[in-house]
């Protein structure tokens, strides 16, 4: 057995509140392709920080050996400069720099402090050609496609004498075709002696290109399979292996039990979408959301489940006061009665409330308060004297402390500022706006990403209305939702009444 | 491999037992560390200057002049920090104070209006400016500092067409009474100016009852509340200030009709900014537009508003100052932007929005107006007061980006 690229021993990161990885193990081959899966807040991003330097060394437990050697990055350069380049999952690219600057941002080709313009492009010409990538240099990366632009990315690891390339989610963002260009040029680097780690969702890509695989779960590793003895030899390794690696076996206790909703209504129609349309905002051409229907019952949890990009976000978004996209067709009632949820407020007073994917961009004020986080959606409803327009404080806080209380907010008081709060505690504090603002239909969005299982659990326990719940997990549909409608890829989706074994 | 995964511990949390005076004391300074920073450092600045000028600053002539000097600074602020609040920035503010105050002169000296009527229309004229502006940034979607910039070039442009590159004068003494009046002598002598005596009591009494309404309301809904002690030290000092504050007035001519503009813009639009639900979209707008449009903020709507209330008060920063001049200049209101962004900082505002308080605004302009006033009084020249000026202004944003950073840790 050949002498491992990188060893990883032991890693144990610690945030605040939070063990984000605890004694991981990462061992790559030279030449190999290592693919890291793990669900939302496995700990996959954080090794590969660690790993890259971002988390600087000593603020971290366990150590690093590259290449044979103990290595100790104190930033991204340090790591750099041993060869390894980490690909973001967001491109890290200035969109009005042309290809060639872009290449060689932050390591200009120069002799004392002037550009060497000439050196510049012909070198990034090889670069372009390696990467096969038929675009002049000095063409701004804002006019290629995010297909092109990670090929880009690629060339800008490539001038840094890459000798292990980390891309974190590389197919995300990117259509079929550009997927597959892209996992052909990995091929083609680990020809070329690149080793790279991969971390994706898409298991069907792990399968056809790794030739290893670790699984992280809950900020461990888990275990490491091998995919393939040889690189020319189809796989061994089924999907099914890894996802039961990734989700483990004791699956009990993970979930909160399940109980019925036995009110009066319970059965009656809560939510129906029909036929719902919705073009791309910048590009009309592409639909996003093509001809979705869904219903929701009273007392039933719904999930949405679909890959990256299928559309879910986008349904979600939509629905509520047209916050994404541009408006085709189709409608949306309420308790059977038909809706209008052209803006926000609309969607709002219809009953309907959207608890964001992102819920530090879209979904809290990060320097505001708990109290003033809670009441934001429902100020109108706080009134001071009943005089409309103004708003009880008192009144406001009482009821923020009560959802402190029954939602189990850690915080000292109400007055902390959200953005000191755990990711957990935000999500608490973004569930009690919304249930406070006291909807028929409760759309959530990815609920519990980047959370642990545990927290999870503690913060899905509450939602026991209908609940739309979109989720990329299929083992949490699985667990909550009654029925789980599918998004597949732009377009189209099965009705919500597809029968589903109760989880047990 | 069933391998039971410990859960994560949960991070200590402070706990939630009932804390002493001193704690809870320091957890509010901490929550408003700028503002009462700056409540600090002007007390220092005011006693410092009371030193320097030999008493000079506090003399009940100087105080009345202070207000009347700082006025319209004030008033621009007090606006200034509800668009800084929701993330924007207001360039114009300086040229159309020039340009409301032209138009009035226009109106009244050209063409004999009567000087209230002027009022309302030179109020209107700015409603109508921020409306134009507001129009463009909210609706149109250009950023507030472009469509400033350009306000700023066309209302001093507009401005010098209207008077024609000439002043304006004189003002009937109704209008100059505005920046320039008191309000009138009532009931017999009695060595202080008594209707002032009274407003001060009426103060005093207001303030008391609401503080007593407010801690009796948080007791009502079992929220925790300011320990009894310190509560009625906090009483006493706000008693004591206001008596002072008036007694100093009574002295002299009595309240400055500026005065009263002031307190009730800063009573009415701090009551708007904290209770409204307007005001708390403000605040959210500033914090996180993308979460309070999510949240069902009318952003837009809100955006345009803030921008007419701007229009509208800097026309009347603009009447104040032409009163005060008893001129419209084509020169008018030069810088008076800078001023009122600087005094907004000063007082807690934050470059990307969703901190500061309209109090805070009026603090900041305090801070600078005394600076003004002091070094004046001791004969600094102009040269070195922009020189100290500019410091200050480093200092306490200085001073709260380092603060954050230590309690951020």
């Amino acid at each position: 057995m050949t002498r491992p690229v990188l060893e990883m021993r032991g890693i144990t990161k610690t945030f605040p509140g939070v063990r984000a990885l605890s004694d991981v193990h990462l061992t790559v081959r030279p030449g190999e392709i290592h693919a890291v899966c793990g669900e939302n807040g496995a700990g996959k991003s954080t090794l590969m920080k660690v790993l890259s330097g971002v988390h600087e060394h000593g603020s971290y437990e366990g150590e690093i050996h590259f290449e044979g050697e103990s290595v100790a990055f104190k930033d991204i350069r340090a790591s750099e400069r041993h060869g390894i380049v980490i690909i973001h999952q967001e491109l890290a690219l200035v969109p009005y720099l042309s290809i060639a600057e872009n290449i060689f941002l932050g390591n200009e080709r120069a002799t004392r402090g002037r550009i060497d313009w000439n050196g510049t492009l012909r070198e990034a010409n090889r670069l372009l050609k390696r990467v096969g990538l038929d675009e002049k240099p000095q063409t701004p990366v804002a006019d290629l496609g995010v297909g092109k632009q990670q090929l880009v990315e690629i060339a800008k690891a490539l001038s840094k004498e890459v000798k292990l390339l980390i891309l974190d989610e590389p197919t995300a963002a990117l259509n079929d075709e550009d997927s597959a260009k892209l996992l052909d040029l990995i091929l083609e680097l680990r020809e070329q002696g690149i080793a790279a780690i991969v971390i994706s969702h898409k298991l069907g890509e792990i399968r056809q290109i790794a030739d290893a695989v670790t699984i992280l779960r809950d900020g461990q590793s888990i275990e490491t399979l091998t995919v393939r003895e040889r690189p020319d030899v189809e796989p061994r390794l089924s999907e099914d292996r890894i996802i039961r690696g990734m989700v483990g076996r004791d699956l009990d206790h993970r979930f909160p039990e399940r109980t019925r909703y036995d009110g009066e209504d319970a059965g009656t129609l809560a939510l129906a979408v029909t036929g719902w349309t919705v073009r791309h905002p910048v590009d009309h051409q592409r639909k996003v959301v093509d001809d979705v229907s869904l219903t929701v019952r009273r007392g039933e949890i719904v999930g949405v489940s679909g890959l990256m990009g299928a559309g879910r976000t986008e349904l979600a978004m939509s629905v509520f006061g047209r916050s994404y996209g541009q408006y085709v067709a189709g409608s949306v009632a309420v308790g059977g009665r038909e809706v209008t949820t052209k803006t926000v407020p609309a969607a709002i007073d219809a009953g309907i409330a959207y608890v964001t994917e992102d819920r530090k961009q879209y979904g809290l004020n990060l320097i505001d308060t708990i109290h003033r986080n809670i009441s934001l959606a429902s100020l109108p409803g706080m009134r001071r004297g009943g005089v409309p327009g103004l708003v009880d404080e008192h009144h406001e806080r009482s009821v923020a402390e009560r959802y402190r209380a029954s939602m189990n907010i850690k915080a000292p008081t109400v007055f902390e500022q959200v953005g000191r709060l755990s990711g957990g505690n935000q999500q608490k504090v973004v569930l009690s706006k919304w249930i406070h603002a006291d909807p028929e239909v409760l759309i959530l969005d990815e609920p519990t990403r980047g959370m642990t299982s545990r927290r999870a659990a503690s913060t899905s326990g509450p939602s026991s209305r209908s609940t739309p719940s979109s989720t990329g997990s299929p083992r949490r549909a699985r667990r909550c939702c009654s029925s789980p409608p599918n998004c597949r890829n732009c377009s189209g989706c099965a009705t919500g009444s597809t029968p589903w074994p109760r989880a047990g | 491999m069933t391998t039971t995964t410990t859960p994560p511990k949960d991070a200590p949390e402070a706990p939630s037992a009932p804390r002493s005076a001193g704690a809870l004391l320091i957890d509010m300074m901490r929550a408003n560390m700028r503002q009462y920073g700056m409540l600090v450092a002007l007390a220092f600045i005011v006693i410092l200057f009371q030193i320097w000028t030999d008493g000079t600053l506090l003399l009940p002539s100087n105080v009345s002049n202070l207000i009347q000097q700082n006025g319209y600074i004030l008033i621009l602020a007090i606006g200034m920090m509800i668009v800084i609040i929701a993330g924007h920035i207001d360039l114009s503010v300086g040229s159309l104070v020039a340009f409301v105050g032209a138009m009035s002169a226009v109106m009244m000296v050209k063409h004999d209006m009567p000087w209230v009527l002027a009022l309302v229309l030179s109020l209107l004229i700015g409603a109508v400016a921020g409306a134009w502006q507001g129009f463009f940034i909210a609706y149109v979607g250009i950023p507030s500092f472009i469509v400033t910039l350009a306000g700023m070039l066309l209302f001093r442009g507009l401005t010098q067409i209207v008077l024609e590159g000439q002043s304006l004068s004189p003002f009937p003494d109704g209008f100059q009474n505005i920046a320039k009046g008191f309000i009138p002598e009532m009931g017999p002598y009695t060595q202080y100016h008594n209707p002032t005596l009274v407003i001060g009591a009426v103060t005093v009494a207001f303030l008391l009852f609401r503080e007593g309404r407010h801690r009796k309301r948080q007791l009502a809904y079992d929220l925790d509340v300011t320990p009894t002690g310190l509560w009625v030290a906090k009483c006493v000092a706000m008693t004591a200030a206001v008596v002072a504050f008036t007694l100093t007035l009574a002295s002299f001519h009595g309240v400055p009709v500026v005065l009263l503009i002031m307190c009730g813009l800063l009573i009415g639009l701090g009551y708007v900014m904290r209770n409204a639900v307007i005001g708390r979209h403000v605040y959210a707008l500033g914090g996180n537009k993308a979460a309070a449009k999510l949240s069902g903020v009318k952003d837009k709507r809100v955006t345009f508003l803030i921008f007419v209330n701007m229009g509208v008060l800097a026309a009347l920063a603009g009447c104040v100052y032409a009163a005060r001049l008893n001129a419209g200049t084509p020169q008018a209101g030069l810088n008076f932007e800078l001023e009122a962004i600087a005094a907004s900082f000063i007082g807690g505002a934050s470059m990307s929005g969703g901190v500061g308080t309209v109090l805070g605004a009026v603090i900041g302009g305090l801070v600078l107006g005394v600076l003004n006033n002091g070094m004046s009084l001791v004969n600094i020249g102009t040269d070195y007061q922009q020189v100290i000026k500019g410091l200050v202004l480093l200092a306490a944003v200085g001073f709260d980006v380092w603060n954050k950073r230590k309690a951020g840790r």
